[in-house]
């Protein structure tokens, strides 16, 4: 096993003088050189700042109680903000673009002691379920060079895969961080939604974004949460309640746990061996006392279209700030105001992102509103009520996180309604508000790792993450992807 | 029920989404917004009546604050950032307006 493969490993390490901060730092930028030229993860690594950050943590030892991730890198995806750091969201709209403030998640892994190693490559604007939408060029999964991470993403899952980095962070609005972990074999965390503050997040859909976590394990994933979580006045949408111990949650002990499967919701089409690693899953965790009972969330095969319209219709006006005026791109072919916002954004912006804001521009337009946009809000309503009712009889709600194992690069670009599909099963939690787990659960006959999802009540992110770990410490899944990592 | 998408409506939503298509862009998103307007026709069927739309998934009322001066971001940071700018003056630079 390489070194520092846990966040503990390297903590204790620099704690009782085994490493010093620089030295870790460098093992993993040695990984980023040695692998990243073959995946793509990283659009910007930070190599001379992050061990000038290491070297200035090791000098500060006076600081380093309450320090949670004391010295470990740490890469986020390229829509969350770094000052003085090129935050591209993957656009070539927003290529250059140097933010002149922190991200509130940016500042609160700098004072848990994290070292930024990196910005990683996103679908553009998080749009996307593979990260071939990036204007940076595409991600490669390490499970299978030919086959997408999964998006949007796919860059913070890929280099935590390949163990460039121990922890990342990402943003998911339908699943952007569960779908591209199980695509690649790691643990993805999206939590409750106002848990963490998306102060410093370039915004795609307001009402469904939320900044979360990536690890190899549940605990390094939840250790990663802890620190990032918590209330912020600059997040008018961020929760002001306490935030747990959520490495304390995590005690394998899952004998009085109810987890609800929603059978009919799974038949609608998943892969015969994702279900096969799901079904294994679930016969691993009744075996540890779990209860496994079949709920209904009859609402749920609408979840698709509802969110396209909501998410679309959210995208069309955050985007309106992406004229040309302020930051990235300027159209160098106008001579008057109006050209110069229209041939911008037509530039600037790639075809997935200009296909959300007509469609969202259409459903929010005079005539179009009630029939869509409203209808698709109160249907919303349903599939909340859909969860509660749930909640009721259960603790968790498991599904397949993705329908399908990582797909061949190309194989749905020219398919928008087809990708789209493959956020089925997690963007539910993102229209309840709830937090969501993937976990790894199995393989594939062909060696793709298969993710689990368990979602919880709304700030009950302590149960997704106990359930979650509860199924890594039983399940036969052997990280990482190949002895090459 | 709404209407099929048509060419007609795609112009329109382009000069309102301030995007400047190509002739391929307008052919290719007409067919992909009619193929997806037909998707999510199932969500039209659907009962809804008296039932309440969300908006946003906490249901917290939005909170407020004292309105008071605090500072913020450096101006010549923020237009550092900006395409053209005039540093010197302060101001963000467009095309010209008036003639």
């Amino acid at each position: 096993m390489a070194p520092f493969e846990r966040i503990a490993d390297i903590t204790g390490a620099i704690r009782s003088g085994r490493a010093s901060a620089v030295e870790v730092c460098r093992t993993f930028l040695d990984r980023i050189h040695q692998h990243d030229a073959g995946l793509h993860a990283f659009l910007t690594v930070t190599a001379d700042a992050a061990l000038a950050r290491a070297a200035d943590l090791d000098r500060r030892r006076a600081e380093w109680n309450g320090m949670a991730l004391l010295g470990v890198p740490v890469a986020l995806k390229d829509n969350i903000c770094t000052q003085g750091v090129a935050t591209t969201a993957g656009s070539k709209l927003l290529e250059g673009y140097k933010p002149p403030y922190q991200a509130t998640v940016v500042e609160r892994l700098l004072a848990a002691g994290a070292v930024l190693v990196g910005k990683t490559n996103c679908d553009e604007f998080a749009m996307g379920s593979s990260t071939e939408n990036s204007a940076f060029g595409l991600t490669r999964n390490p499970w299978a060079l030919d086959r997408t991470p999964g998006g949007s993403s796919g860059g913070s899952a890929a280099a935590v895969a390949a163990r460039m980095v121990p922890a990342a962070l990402g943003s998911d609005t339908g699943g952007s961080i569960r779908q591209p972990a199980a695509l690649c074999g790691v643990v993805g965390v999206k939590p409750t939604y106002g848990r963490v503050s998306r102060y410093g997040l370039i915004a795609f859909a307001s009402s469904l974004d939320q900044i979360g976590t990536f690890a190899a394990t549940v605990p390094d994933a939840a250790l990663a949460l802890k620190a990032i979580a918590g209330h912020d006045p600059r997040d008018a949408t961020s929760s002001p309640d306490d935030v747990p111990d959520y490495l304390e949650s995590l005690t394998g002990n899952i004998r009085a746990l109810r987890i609800g499967v929603p059978r009919a919701l799974l038949t609608a089409g998943a892969d015969p061996e994702v279900m096969g690693a799901f079904e294994r899953a679930l016969a691993r965790l009744a075996h540890e006392g779990a209860t496994i009972a079949d709920v209904a969330l009859p609402h749920g095969g609408l979840a698709v279209a509802v969110y396209y319209l909501i998410a679309t219709a959210e995208a069309s006006s955050n985007l309106s700030r992406f004229d040309g005026v302020r930051y990235g791109y300027r159209t160098p072919h106008a001579d008057s105001l109006g050209t110069m916002y229209d041939r911008t954004r037509d530039e600037g912006f790639g075809a997935e992102v200009k296909r959300r804001i007509m469609l969202g521009t259409y459903v929010l337009s005079a005539g179009y509103y009630e029939a869509y946009y409203r209808k698709a809000q109160q249907v919303r309503t349903l599939i909340r009520r859909d969860y509660d009712a749930a909640f009721e009889t259960v603790d968790v709600i498991a599904m397949p996180t993705s329908p399908t194992p990582a797909f061949p690069l190309g194989e749905r670009v020219g398919d928008p309604l087809k990708m789209y599909l493959a956020d089925v099963f997690t963007i539910g939690a993102n229209l309840a508000g709830l937090p969501a787990v993937s976990v790894p659960c199995g393989l594939t006959a062909g060696r793709l790792p298969v993710g689990l999802q368990f979602t919880a009540r709304a700030m009950d992110d302590a149960t997704a993450l106990r359930a979650a770990d509860a199924c890594e410490r039983i399940s036969a899944f052997e990280l990482p992807p190949s002895n090459a990592y | 029920m709404a209407a099929d998408f048509t060419p007609a409506d795609l112009v329109r939503v382009a000069r309102l989404a301030r995007l400047d298509l190509t002739p391929e862009e307008q052919d290719l998103f007409a067919r992909q917004l009619a193929e997806f307007l037909a998707y999510a026709r199932q969500v039209q069927d659907v009962e809804t009546r008296n039932v309440p739309p969300t908006s946003h998934p906490t249901g917290a009322a939005c909170p407020v604050r004292d309105d008071l001066v605090r500072p913020s971001i450096e101006r010549d940071a923020v237009l550092a950032s900006a395409p053209e700018a005039d540093a010197a003056a302060g101001l963000f630079k467009v095309p010209r307006v008036l003639g």
